[in-house]
């Protein structure tokens, strides 16, 4: 302490912008509370009934494990837009697969449609890392893509299921202390992906990223690697998401995931991450994605057709980058304000 | 013991035909605070960036504790245990000051997890013994620039540095933080460290340095020991050549009154502004990087917004955050940054000469090249820009051509009044005098001309008023046969009232 | 060095010494994207002609150019958006959205007219928002358009439900898909070949356009010299609206259908087009004419691919490996440009 100039006190506490997100959180699972509540107020079975509860906690699972994938991406200033036609590629192949080889094990399955999955997120990963062309042209161009593989190998046919066998089609309706396992699994991967972000370097490498690329090139961080690990992971996750469709639905054709690259960026940015990258938890966009899916089951309850999920949808996106620009502008007002002495 | 920790010796760095060292010389002893100073352009900032890793020297010697020492990027400058601080840190804004001090080298706890207790406590523990007690958790970004500077300080404490290099610290700072960043170096410097410290400011540098080396012109000039030296004696060995041949300034007779700043202000940047600049006239903003000038000037011309005041150009009122409407009335501006402001650097010479006259060159509201190509081979053959094609790419041409490039977008519009702001930075000394020339040309044909440079002998050399800008205000005013190197660096440096 | 020429720098001299261009005409006439893609396109149709069966009849010819008309109408102003660096990928959206109030309008029994202009103000409102959102509110172009992709979609399946409104008069719906007279080619060629001039002339022959740009260049060098970057910005989103919404009235009567999927997936046929059409997705960099036949393009690949049996639905396919593929070449060709001429450029800024 060899200061001895009288200077203001730094300001202490929880910074400000922690207690926001976490704000966010709280508010996200209000809602999710408030929705419940009402919905089944209207109409009981929406929760007090087995099929029910089962599909209020089973049905997001999907967009849960899609939107933390993609939200990976968004954290290091990228967009994955190809999660839909990548999950679509591993219901068929998953699907396909119980059909032609008989009595392959399970877990094999499971395997090589997460396999795909990476596989396809690798070839985003590498072209968006090594031609430097922004990853929302790549992954446009790759949602077209393989929607465009799956459209010539699926053709005009579905999984049935009878293809699958029945111990794969009980995952889907299998119950541990009445919480669905698919739910289970997606919490799983939630702890999981959540821990590593928080808790592991890599993780905090891929927040660096995208916070300030410039920084973190200099820093000597490599934005190569970076950049597909987190394709991998969001091309992995959209994989997994497609077996979990295939234990939900037990069937899919060629047109299965249209549309969840929005359903996953939404999700994304509801629960708290920036679209610009560097900021946003784990835990936010899974509730994210689960306030998400409980607002389309809960629509045709409250008497909005569900066809008019897709604007909500395009609401929560325009809304959630609205919030986010004006908590920003606010914040950096106050700060310059408080900056400035002279 | 005795081997000083830092030795440089000739070295020198080009960056194409520009030589921006020619030989420099530094001596830096564990435990002091060593101050290097020059004006702009002297090799200050070229040399810091070979010591901390991002340039490579061309030739001269290095030694590290006795050791010659190459290395290849930041990181190995980092791992040999030198730091640099800079003016603005470049942190992670979204991550928390205690990971900005970790980053990438985080503790991990037994079970595989952050260790965040420990980074909490550490960025803690670092933050109070340097008096500046910030808390841990709370993101980097809003936090002031001098606590950006402290986590920056903490950070290479904490990975060891023995050498701290900070880079004109002070500028962005207000009174107290410039005290708080004092008490900081010397603290480091009696814990043993070697610091170097760059700031133009004369006050700091004599209360706080032991040692003061002075560069000029990318050369080592002298080295003084504080306490047996003067200010007087540091502003001649920073002046040093003389200054009136250098620029042939043309004697012009000064007209009536162009622009009429009065009492402009933006809350927080500058306040109550107000000067003129006449017909013929060359006035010089002369003051420290940071004082304000380009911001003045830029909201003069209308890039940026200001709070009150007025901007009058031949007696009419220039409008707020216009820049169409400051040129309709006969106004160029010639920015601070040629790279990114001045040019589109993957555009042609003859998209950037034709850039700002685009509309009255369009012909019933169309325009065609046929139509660009007379005005931009006009422009570049009065200003003699060496290309081989008026399609080459701005980007191609050496930086003293683009900047003729800039000039010439300008002069084509044919401006009452021209703000040039720094317009030799980083060019070559032939077209320097060729720039100067032609700025006295211009005030010879009657335009009025606004310079804002940090180069005193430029100052001196071009301008018939000088106005010193100290911390965002005119300061002090000196017709062109009462500046004096001396006067205007006093001025620029000390507070207002000081002045003898 | 040359200080020595002290008699006045700004005395007139010359200047022939200048070239105007600094490569032979025929390399910077062919050695270029938009070259290279007319060149393909012209083969695409002549391999066709010659190889598949059918292909050689006028039919052909007007529906592929049929089939083309949204995405060669929306790609024009989108073309401007991405020069000056933004992006655009509500349009297909905002063409379902126009389609949805133009049927719900005719429906509702608002003379058809009234609801043609409805549909036009519907897309007006799209672009609107998305250039308020974007300049004003300063939030990137990308997010705010994906965001208006879903929401416009959403109210247009939304709005029209499960429904499709069908019954649109013959006599408008007739002429629409008609040829012109005499002519093998529909009479929507002659919007697309008008709003191209239109385009053309706005992006490449007015001080406007020179603006254009000059924002997609560098948009600070461009605030610098006067260009009205917001400005310039927020018009070029309310005419892209406008387009797609012209558009969704005429793709509406030409099928004689408005339905809220009217449009779905044209934003990515509309980018391709354009990329695959030379221009630079960082912007600056570009022609109408590239982007024009970049469009082409795809329909003749599409229109191709169809005729030899291979089937429509792999228009996805080859759009997205197209939009990739144009991407990869860019890519290729910059890192070579930039390594042929590295040495003379590598010159950085001296530190101050």
């Amino acid at each position: 302490m060899s200061v001895t100039h009288t200077l203001p006190p730094i300001e202490k506490g929880r910074s400000f912008f922690g207690r926001l997100t976490r704000a966010r959180e709280v508010g996200l699972l209000v809602l999710i509370v408030v929705l419940i509540v009402v919905t089944t107020a209207i109409q009981p079975t929406f929760l007090f009934s087995d099929g029910g509860w089962r599909e209020l906690l089973r049905q997001p699972t999907i967009l849960i494990l899609i939107a933390i994938g993609e939200a990976i991406v968004i954290i290091t200033r990228n967009i994955d837009l190809s999660v839909g036609s990548v999950l679509c590629l591993s219901t068929y192949l998953s699907g396909w697969l119980f059909a032609n080889v008989p009595g392959i094990p399970i877990p094999l399955v499971v395997l090589t449609g997460v396999a795909l999955g990476a596989f396809l997120g690798l070839i985003n990963g590498l072209l968006v890392a090594f031609l430097r062309v922004p990853s929302l042209v790549i992954t446009l161009g790759t949602l077209y893509a393989y929607r465009g593989i799956a459209i010539l190998w699926i053709g005009p046919h579905f999984i049935r299921s009878s293809w699958l066998p029945p111990e794969y089609r009980r995952f889907g309706t299998m119950q541990i202390l009445s919480i669905p396992v698919l739910l289970l699994v997606a919490i799983v991967v939630v702890l999981v992906v959540g821990w590593f972000m928080t808790s592991r370097r890599a993780g905090r490498d891929l927040y660096a990223l995208g916070s300030n690329p410039e920084a973190a090139t200099l820093f000597g961080l490599s934005e190569r690697r970076l950049t597909l690990y987190a394709f991998v992971t969001s091309g992995a996750l959209a994989g997994l998401g497609g077996l979990v469709y295939l234990a939900i639905f037990a069937t899919g054709d060629a047109q299965v995931g249209t549309g969840y690259e929005l359903e996953a960026v939404a999700a994304a940015v509801v629960g708290g991450v920036a679209i610009i990258g560097g900021s946003g938890t784990i835990w936010g966009v899974a509730i994210g994605a689960f306030f998400l899916a409980t607002i389309s089951s809960a629509l045709p309850v409250l008497g909005v057709p569900s066809l008019w999920q897709q604007s909500i949808v395009g609401i929560f996106i325009v809304g959630a980058i609205l919030l986010d620009r004006v908590l920003f502008l606010s914040r950096t007002r106050r700060a310059k304000r408080a900056g400035r002495t002279s | 013991m005795s081997e000083p920790l830092l030795q440089l010796h000739g070295v020198s760095k080009s960056f194409g035909a520009v030589a921006a060292l020619v030989s420099a010389d530094l001596t830096l002893e564990a435990g002091t605070i060593h101050a290097l100073i020059g004006e702009n352009g002297a090799g200050k900032s070229t040399l810091v960036k070979i010591i901390g890793g991002l340039y490579h020297r061309d030739s001269g010697d290095f030694l590290l504790e006795g050791e010659s020492v190459h290395f290849h990027n930041t990181k190995d400058a980092k791992a040999a245990g030198i730091a640099v601080i800079y003016q603005e840190p470049t942190l992670f804004p979204d991550l928390s000051v205690a990971e900005n001090i970790f980053v990438g080298r985080q503790p991990y706890t037994r079970v595989g997890t952050l260790d965040r207790a420990k980074m909490r406590r550490d960025t803690r523990e670092l933050t109070q013994r340097l008096g500046v007690p910030i808390d841990p958790d709370r993101q980097a970004r809003g936090l002031s620039i001098a606590d950006q500077q402290v986590v920056e300080i903490a950070k290479s404490i904490s990975v060891g540095a023995k050498v701290i290099i900070m880079d004109e610290p002070t500028a962005a700072l207000s009174g107290v933080e410039v005290d708080r960043l004092m008490g900081i170096a010397r603290q480091l410097r009696d814990e043993g460290k070697g610091i170097i410290f760059i700031s133009h400011r004369f006050d700091e540098v004599f209360s706080l340095c032991d040692t003061i080396t002075v560069m000029r012109d990318g050369t080592y000039i002298a080295t003084n020991k504080t306490a047996a030296t003067t200010e007087d004696e540091i502003i001649r060995q920073m002046v040093g050549r003389s200054v009136g041949s250098l620029f042939p300034k043309v004697e012009t007779t000064v007209g009536a009154a162009v622009l009429e700043v009065r009492a402009l202000t933006s809350v927080g940047v500058f306040e109550d502004v107000s000067f003129t600049v006449r017909a013929g006239e060359i006035v010089c903003f002369a003051g420290l990087v940071g004082a304000g000038r380009s911001e003045i000037a830029r909201a003069v011309f209308g890039v940026d917004a200001y709070d009150s005041g007025s901007v009058t150009v031949g007696g009419a009122r220039v409008p707020r955050r216009n820049p169409a409407g400051s040129m309709r009335l006969g106004m160029g501006f010639v920015p601070e940054d040629r790279r990114k402001q001045g040019l589109a650097m993957a555009a042609s010479v003859q998209t950037n000469v034709t850039m700002a006259i685009r509309s009255s060159l369009a012909r019933f509201g169309l325009i065609t090249s046929s139509l660009e190509e007379p005005s931009a081979r006009t422009w570049a053959s009065r200003l003699q820009v060496k290309t081989h094609a008026l399609d080459t790419e701005a980007q191609m041409l050496s930086g003293g051509n683009q900047q003729k490039v800039v000039l010439g977008k300008w002069l084509a519009t044919q401006p009452k009044l021209l703000i040039v702001d720094e317009p030799t930075r980083g060019i070559d000394v032939g077209t320097k005098a060729e720039v100067h020339r032609l700025l006295s040309e211009l005030a010879g044909t009657g335009v009025a001309v606004l310079m804002i440079s940090s180069e005193l002998p430029e100052v001196l050399g071009m301008a018939d008023r000088v106005l010193v800008v100290r911390e965002g205000r005119i300061t002090a005013e000196f017709a062109r046969d009462a500046a004096t190197p001396e006067n205007v660096m006093y001025a620029a440096t000390h507070a207002v009232g000081a002045a003898a | 060095m040359s200080a020595a020429t002290s008699a006045g720098t700004i005395a007139e001299t010359g200047g022939a010494r200048y070239l105007r261009h600094g490569r032979p005409l025929w390399r910077r006439g062919l050695l270029r994207t938009e070259a290279a893609i007319i060149l393909a396109v012209i083969l695409l149709l002549a391999i066709g002609t010659a190889v598949v069966p059918f292909f050689a009849q006028p039919y052909t010819y007007s529906t592929m150019i049929l089939n083309s008309a949204p995405v060669l109408l929306m790609l024009l102003p989108v073309t401007l958006i991405v020069i000056t660096g933004d992006i655009d990928l509500s349009v297909g959206s905002a063409l379902g959205f126009s389609s949805a109030i133009f049927g719900l309008g005719f429906q509702a029994g608002v003379p058809i007219a009234v609801a043609a202009v409805l549909g036009v103000v519907a897309g007006a409102v799209v672009g609107i928002l998305n250039g308020v959102l974007v300049t004003i509110v300063g939030l990137p172009s990308l997010a705010v358009t994906i965001g208006t992709l879903a929401l416009f979609r959403g109210i247009a399946v939304g709005l029209l439900g499960t429904t499709a409104v069908t019954d649109f008069p013959q006599e408008l719906t007739r002429p629409v898909s008609a040829n012109l007279p005499g002519l093998p080619v529909p009479v929507v060629t002659l919007a697309i070949v008008l709003l191209a001039i239109v385009f053309g002339i706005l992006l490449h022959f007015t001080p406007f356009g020179r603006g254009v740009f000059a924002i997609g260049l560098s948009p600070e060098a461009a605030a610098f010299s006067g260009v009205r970057v917001n400005r310039t910005r927020l018009i070029l989103f309310v005419m892209s609206g406008v387009v797609a919404g012209a558009t969704g009235v005429y793709y509406t009567l030409q099928y004689s259908n408005a339905i809220g999927t009217n449009g779905q997936g044209f934003e990515l046929q509309v980018v391709t087009a354009i990329v695959l059409g030379g221009v630079s997705i960082w912007g600056g960099r570009g022609t109408l004419l590239g982007a024009l036949a970049g469009g082409l393009l795809i329909a003749a690949l599409n229109k191709t691919l169809q005729l030899a049996g291979i089937g429509s639905d792999t228009i996805s396919i080859v759009t997205g490996a197209a939009l990739i593929f144009s991407v990869v070449v860019a890519s290729v060709a910059g890192f070579l440009s930039r390594r042929r001429r590295g040495k003379a450029a590598a010159t950085p800024a001296v530190g101050a």
